[in-house]
């Protein structure tokens, strides 16, 4: 059933037993055109674009637990393309411009909320940095504005701006910048790719690779073998582990990040604020919760839950940043795994193992990405040839030295 | 509700009322009182609206599981919004209000959202709002947030003060029941260093609760026994109103103090709350367990209310909630609050018990009190408005009958509070004999759980569960458990109740009810943690304490699935919300961080400096004088005086490592792309450091004092990173080299006297200490000058003749009040950046991590006769594209214009699009040389390109500015100034 307000209305007056199940929930055939491993933002909008504009149907998303139980359920949910680098910020807008017209393609309210992300700084270097970033931006199409220490105070008074230790100076703006509903993204890329046939299979984790030579044709799975001339990995925070499945190690690192929610209070703050001057950046979600996180851990982890430092350290920046939220109250905190890239920019590529395709390093900022990234991965896979928006996004740029090294870092993924 | 005190008995000091108020309303209470029961007392039933339909609800529990009664706590920059009026222990003057409503609690006009039920079901949000898409930032969305969010934050600065603490024992017991107090005695008798952690003002738990019996004496009376002993043993800390809410890596705890919530202003110079993290190397989980309700139409009126909370009022508070009561239960329990109710007076309307075969005992405490006992029958529904009238039930004949009463005591079985179990990863076990998750056997190292918490719910287990583990912690015999009296808590799970009217709710806050279980069942979110993210249960602030295990079993049911196969959601830390406030602790404001000052810090704020941040650092930015009218004027002056005459900089912010050891040499060849293995001794070396991935990572001047012996400089920003891949380089590539590394920053106090009239000066200062003469450019020197040894460095970053000096950081300030007092002029960040720029060395914005060594210039400095840290990844073909942005000066063609980092460079008349950017601008500065403003910046082959027009673009800021592309050293390029 279309999902408006009239069938809202229509299921009220009938009990709403009309609603079939959002997504089917398949078993997996021992057959496919494309597998893909995952059942993340980034594999499900894979398989909607495969489906829904590639014309590709037969199509199976392999999830090892509940669709959306990695990072995409877990995520502050910000969406922005205020990046530096022409690598980055041309496919960020791609994905930018999908989210703008992603409820109405989808048919399901993902509240994509664009309230502006403020990035603040703290020093004249930092802000010759965001003019330089925003400048960027500009030249690639994508709003960005400069802000002063006053344009700052009239749009966010709650800050410190009186007794700071780093003292607000200004702030870069992206105006088109906000958030999503992370779970109804989830869903709604599911239940579009469902409707063209696309299988989902939840319960099904990818435990081994069929090979012909060097070639991957299908996967071991906990439900059984199933074969595909392509196989499009999409495990996010997993990708070194599967990886390894096919002999294959990544420049990639796992790491834990942090999340945190308050109980939910009335509208305080109306869009995204970033600390220049320590780990913090906060939203308010509409239900109310103050959303908001700060540094990884900083160890390499797969347990999806991170330690009391951090927790102190990110609480730390928000009463630096806004002391009026000092009795409000963190409700829940929980991690995810990132799959931070040595260079923290994401890799869309064929792997070097004929049928095997790559969606990995998105860091902490893959779930802006998931249109951008489902479109350009399965622009790759249907047509062979990467996505012209996402080119910069290859996989030998390690060693070829085209970096995408947005904080210029260096190789060492804890620090991007 | 009608709630009253009862005359007699209770924990409360009826010496000492309370005022507070409540919606402006004044009221009283006793010490010992919490909100709630304070409220109750009064008489008040309704005390909050519920989330999304604005229900009219009332206390449910007596504990921080409580899902309705939230209040707005105290008022101005000291209001706590949602806060559970169950664990808020009054103090005089308290001021509560209810939130989420509007105009009054009594009317609230959201309310109409309940009869617009049927549209907003769960998810209701995903499938609506659609169109027209511009509709949703405008229109729906800030509709929808106005309505969300229960109460409000203050909104301003909180004005209290908060502290972090550690603390280290053998055994933690988290809960002061019975299984607690048991397990404390017998790890604290021991001698073993024991913490005892409860959430409550006062110890005890059940036992205060109920009328229980231990060793013939009343539970609560025992308890207080235990706690005087516990209060007498050296190693037993003993820590109330303390919420353990974490388990983290390390055996480390988390746990909130409420060090001065239950007064009205925390006293001078106290916190308000006290984080703790406790370092434990046992622990003894003692956590209890939650009553769940039951799932039954019109199940959140007020005056429905936990069985158990009801015996809570009774005993512990001496409060009857209500003046006709009947009892809805699954279980023995309920029984024990008829008598409770007997005991206390209050008149029965009925018991409901869902079982059909009643125990002898109980029929004959119905028959013996007249008491009409419904067997085999439910409870279909609520009547009231904002009070409960009546309720409706069905017998077992299946027979419709209506009960006026205003209070209803549901006992549904009990939850092991097995949250601090999992949340290392611990799955609990679903445990069908008493229809409860409990904790699995993967618990947090060195964890053990007692009593309600490992599901045996019986007085005399509990006990015996804490003495056996206390001892088992400290490798002590367990003391001998004493004799109980009967308390007999069996139960059979009533997960739904069929055939009931109005809406069930499963979720009290967030106004979940069974048919939103239903729809999400469905819709296909079956997995627990689909259901709780489409239908939001769970996720209140109660964090489904009394919910998810019904929401579960419902969706159990609808599945076919059993229970243990659905599983339970994850419990996340905090076990309860804690205040933002209490995890930052002190560090706010000015004390966010530390602010590091250098020696000579005093001395530049007596000269009027002005001061800027550099990372922890407070370094004097520019000296103002009166009469200047801004920066640039005093800045001007600064640079004119260097190149004039002498000035003095502070750089005792530099980072500085002293190395030594035979192989330090080897060390810095490691670690510089340029060779120092040759450098002699009294002589110093700028160097360049590459990242492993070859790209450059700091810049600096290294000098050898001796053979084996370096001074290392790094730029500010950098220390700690280089200093951390030093030791990297020694400790794990080249464990082998007998090389030392130290942080000497902190040590030394550096100044940069440079100037035509700087070796004059220095003489001058030095008088027969040393020959400043003798020293050539680029040599350095060791030498002791009264009672200080100073170090002496022949460097510029000016272009001028330069000296830093160091002397031990206790003289730092001395020597630079002597050297100004030998008239060199203090000068700041801006001017040296002005000189650096006017010299074009490289800093900051263009050391960014994104450049080679050749994009800045130095490509010559890679060594090919050795082996360094980037060597190999520096020659990829990336690194290496001759297109690569390249350092250049630039001057604006029209001299009046100002230049500014973060422009992009364009070719005049070419499209302002990313494909024709060729580089940026990095830093600009006003050269007082020159006359005009000047600037660094990174273009494409810009070393070949000196003499063309670029246009800078930069949008966000004054458009566009034409410059001239030049060679980026703009003065003095043969360095004839450096010997002047
Ligand atoms: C705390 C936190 C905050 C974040 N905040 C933001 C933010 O504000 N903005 C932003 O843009 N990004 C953010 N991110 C990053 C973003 O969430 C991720 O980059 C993005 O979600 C990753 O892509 P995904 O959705 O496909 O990953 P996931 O949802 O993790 O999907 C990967 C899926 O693969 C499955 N899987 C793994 N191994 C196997 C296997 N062997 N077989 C089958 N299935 C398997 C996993 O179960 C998982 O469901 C944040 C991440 C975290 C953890």
């Amino acid at each position: 059933m279309r999902r408006s307000i009239f069938s809202l209305a229509l299921n009220a007056l009938t009990g709403h037993r009309l609603w079939r199940p959002t997504w089917r929930d398949a078993v997996p055939k021992p057959e496919y055109d494309v597998i893909i491993i995952g059942g993340g933002g980034h594999g499900l909008a894979t398989a909607h674009y495969l489906a829904n504009v590639f014309g590709i149907q037969r199509v199976a998303v392999l999830e090892k637990s509940w669709i959306g139980s990695g990072n995409a359920g877990r995520n502050t949910t910000i969406i922005r393309s205020n990046y530096l680098l022409p690598g980055n910020n041309a496919f960020y807008e791609l994905s930018m411009k999908l989210w703008e017209g992603l409820e109405q393609e989808l048919n399901y309210n993902a509240m994509v909320s664009q309230r502006g992300i403020v990035n603040l700084y703290h020093s004249d270097a930092q802000r010759d940095a965001y003019a330089r970033r925003g400048n960027s931006m500009r030249l690639h199409g994508v709003d960005a504005e400069l802000l002063d220490r006053d344009q700052v105070r009239a749009m966010v008074p709650f800050l410190d701006f009186d007794n700071a230790r780093f003292p607000v100076k200004g702030g870069l703006l992206q105006r088109r910048a906000g958030t999503a509903r992370h779970d109804a993204v989830v869903w709604g890329y599911a239940a579009a790719a469902s409707r063209r046939g696309v299988d989902i299979v939840q319960n099904c984790e990818v435990t081994g690779f069929i090979r012909n030579g060097d070639a991957v044709v299908g996967v071991e799975t906990t439900r059984g073998s199933i074969r595909a001339p392509k196989i499009a990995m999409a495990v996010a925070g997993n990708s070194s582990r599967v990886a390894a499945l096919a002999g294959l190690r990544l420049p990639i690192e796992s790491h834990v990040l942090q999340a945190f929610v308050s109980e939910a209070v009335k509208p305080l703050i109306p869009g995204v604020v970033t600390f220049g001057a320590g780990h913090f950046y906060v939203s308010q979600s509409d239900k109310g919760g103050l959303v908001f996180g700060g540094d990884i851990d900083g160890y390499n982890s797969y347990a999806q839950r991170g330690n009391l430092p951090v927790v102190e350290d990110v609480a730390e920046g928000g009463m630096a940043l806004m002391p009026m939220i000092g009795r409000i109250r963190l409700l829940r905190s929980w991690g995810g795994i990132m799959d931070m890239s040595m260079d923290g920019s994401p890799i869309i590529d064929r792997s070097p193992l004929p049928g095997l395709y790559l969606n990995a390093g998105w860091c902490y900022g893959g779930f802006k990405a998931i249109p951008g990234s489902g479109f350009c991965f399965a622009h790759l896979i249907a047509k062979g040839e990467p996505h012209p928006t996402a080119a910069a996004l290859r996989l030998d740029r390690f060693e070829r030295g085209y970096l995408l090294d947005e904080k210029g870092q260096g190789a060492q993924p804890n620090l991007h | 509700m009608s709630g009253y005190r009862l005359p007699g008995g209770g924990a409360i000091d009826r010496t000492r009322p309370l005022g507070f108020s409540f919606d402006g309303r004044p009221f009283q209470g006793y010490a010992g009182d919490t909100l709630a029961s304070a409220l109750l007392a009064e008489g008040v039933g309704l005390v909050a609206r519920s989330f999304k339909y604005h229900r009219p609800r009332g206390v449910v529990t007596a504990g921080s599981e409580e899902p309705n009664a939230l209040v707005e706590l105290r008022t101005g920059a000291r209001r706590e919004p949602n806060t559970k009026a169950t664990t808020v222990e009054i103090y005089d003057g308290l001021k509560a209000a209810s939130q989420n409503r509007w105009p009054s609690l009594g009317f609230d006009v959201g309310a109409v959202n309940s009869l617009l039920s049927p549209v907003f079901v769960a998810g209701f949000y995903y499938k609506t709002f659609m169109w027209p898409a511009a509709f949703w930032e405008k229109v729906y969305e800030p509709a929808i947030r106005k309505a969300a969010g229960l109460g409000r934050g203050a909104g301003l600065p909180d004005p209290d003060l908060y502290e972090k603490a550690n603390a280290f024992c053998d055994v933690l017991v988290i809960g002061g029941g019975p299984a607690g107090l048991a397990a404390a005695l017998a790890a604290g008798r021991s001698g073993a260093r024991t913490i005892l952690a409860d959430e409550d003002f006062l110890f005890g738990g059940r036992l205060n609760a109920e009328r229980l019996e231990i060793a013939e004496k009343a539970g609560a009376d025992w308890a207080a026994e235990a706690v005087a002993e516990l209060a007498s043993l050296p190693h037993v800390t003993l820590m109330p109103r303390t919420t353990v809410f974490g388990v983290y890596d390390g055996e480390t705890y988390a746990a909130l103090e409420r060090v001065a919530d239950h007064l009205a202003v925390p006293p001078p110079h106290q916190p308000r709350q006290r984080l703790w993290r406790i370092q434990a190397r046992q622990s003894v989980l003692a956590a209890g367990a939650i009553e769940r309700p039951l799932v039954f139409g019109g199940n959140d009126r007020p005056g429905v209310m936990s069985a158990a909370a009801v015996r809570a009022y009774l005993n512990r508070f001496a409060v009857a909630p209500g003046r006709r009561a009947a009892v809805f239960t699954t279980g023995d329990d309920g029984w024990k609050t008829v008598a409770d109710l007997i005991e206390a007076g209050v008149e029965i309307a009925a018991v409901i018990d869902a079982r059909t075969g009643i125990a002898h005992d109980h029929e004959a405490l119905a028959a013996a009190h007249d008491i009409r006992l419904f067997a085999g029958a439910v409870v279909t529904g609520t009547r009231g408005g904002r009070a409960l009238h009546a309720v409706q039930i069905r017998d077992a004949g299946g027979g419709t009958r209506t009960i006026a009463c205003d209070l209803l005591a549901v006992a549904g079985g009990w939850n092991p509070n097995v949250a601090l179990s999992t949340h290392l990863g611990g799955k609990p076990e679903w445990r069908a004999d008493i229809a409860g998750f409990v904790p699995g056997p993967a618990l947090p190292p060195g964890m053990a759980v007692a009593g309600a918490c490992a599901g045996r719910m019986n007085l005399g287990d509990c006990l015996a569960d804490g003495f056996r583990l206390g001892a088992a912690a400290t490798g002590t015999t367990p003391p001998e458990a004493p004799e109980t009296g009967p308390d007999a808590t069996t139960a059979t799970p009533l997960w739904r109740i069929a055939g009931t009217r109005g809406k069930c709710f499963v979720d009290f806050q967030h106004d979940v009810t069974d048919r939103d279980v239903a729809l999400a069942a469905r819709e296909g979110f079956r997995s627990v943690e689909h259901l709780k993210r489409y239908t939001t249960l769970g996720m209140a602030t109660d964090q489904g304490k009394t919910a998810n295990l019904n929401g579960h079993a419902l969706m159990a049911a609808l599945t076919g699935r059993g229970i243990a196969e659905t599983g339970t959601t994850r419990f996340r830390p905090p076990y309860v919300p804690v205040a933002i406030g209490a995890l930052a602790g002190p560090h706010r404001g000015p004390d966010f961080k530390p602010t590091r000052l250098t020696a000579a810090h005093g001395f530049s704020a007596e000269m009027g400096a002005v001061f800027t941040e550099a990372g922890q650092w407070l370094r004097p930015q520019y000296y103002p004088r009166p009469g200047e009218s801004d920066w640039l004027e005093s800045v001007t002056r600064e640079v004119k005086a260097v190149r004039g005459d002498v000035g003095i900089c502070d750089v005792s912010t530099l980072g500085r490592i002293e190395i030594q050891g035979p192989d330090a040499r080897h060390l810095l060849d490691l670690a510089y792309c340029n060779m120092f293995s040759t450098l002699a001794v009294g002589r110093a070396r700028y160097g360049v450091m590459l990242r492993e991935d070859g790209f450059v990572m700091d810049d600096g001047t290294t000098a050898r004092l001796g053979p084996e012996h370096f001074v290392m400089s790094t730029t500010t920003a950098n220390a700690a990173r280089v200093m951390q891949h030093l030791d990297f380089l020694r400790q794990v590539l080249r464990p082998e080299w007998d090389v030392q590394c130290a942080s000497a920053t902190e040590h030394w106090a550096m100044f940069a006297v440079a100037g035509p009239r700087s070796r004059a000066l220095l003489q001058d200062l030095l008088g027969d200490a040393f020959d400043v003469a003798g020293l050539p450019h680029m040599g350095a020197a060791e030498f002791r000058w009264g009672r200080a040894r100073v170090r002496l460095f022949r460097l510029s970053f000016s272009g001028e003749r330069a000296y830093e000096i160091a002397v031990p950081a206790r003289f730092g300030q001395a020597l630079m009040r002597r050297i100004c007092d030998l008239g060199a002029t203090p000068y700041g960040t801006e001017a040296l950046g002005v000189m650096r720029i006017e010299k074009g060395h490289v800093s900051g914005p263009e050391l960014n991590g994104q450049t080679t060594a050749a994009d800045l210039g130095l490509g010559r400095m890679m060594s090919k006769k050795k082996d360094f840290i980037g060597r190999v990844l520096a020659g990829r073909p990336g690194l290496c594209d001759p297109a690569r942005p390249a350092l250049v000066g630039l001057k604006p063609v029209d001299r009046g214009r100002r230049l500014r980092g973060g422009g992009h460079f364009l070719r005049p008349g070419a499209a302002p699009v990313i494909a024709n950017a060729e580089g940026h601008v990095t830093s600009a500065a006003y050269s007082p040389g020159l006359g005009h403003w000047i600037a660094l910046g990174l273009l494409a082959h810009g070393p070949s390109r000196h003499g063309e027009t670029m246009l800078v673009h930069d949008p966000l800021r004054d458009g566009d500015t034409l410059v001239e592309i030049c060679d980026p050293v703009f003065l003095d390029p043969e360095g004839s100034r450096l010997h002047a």
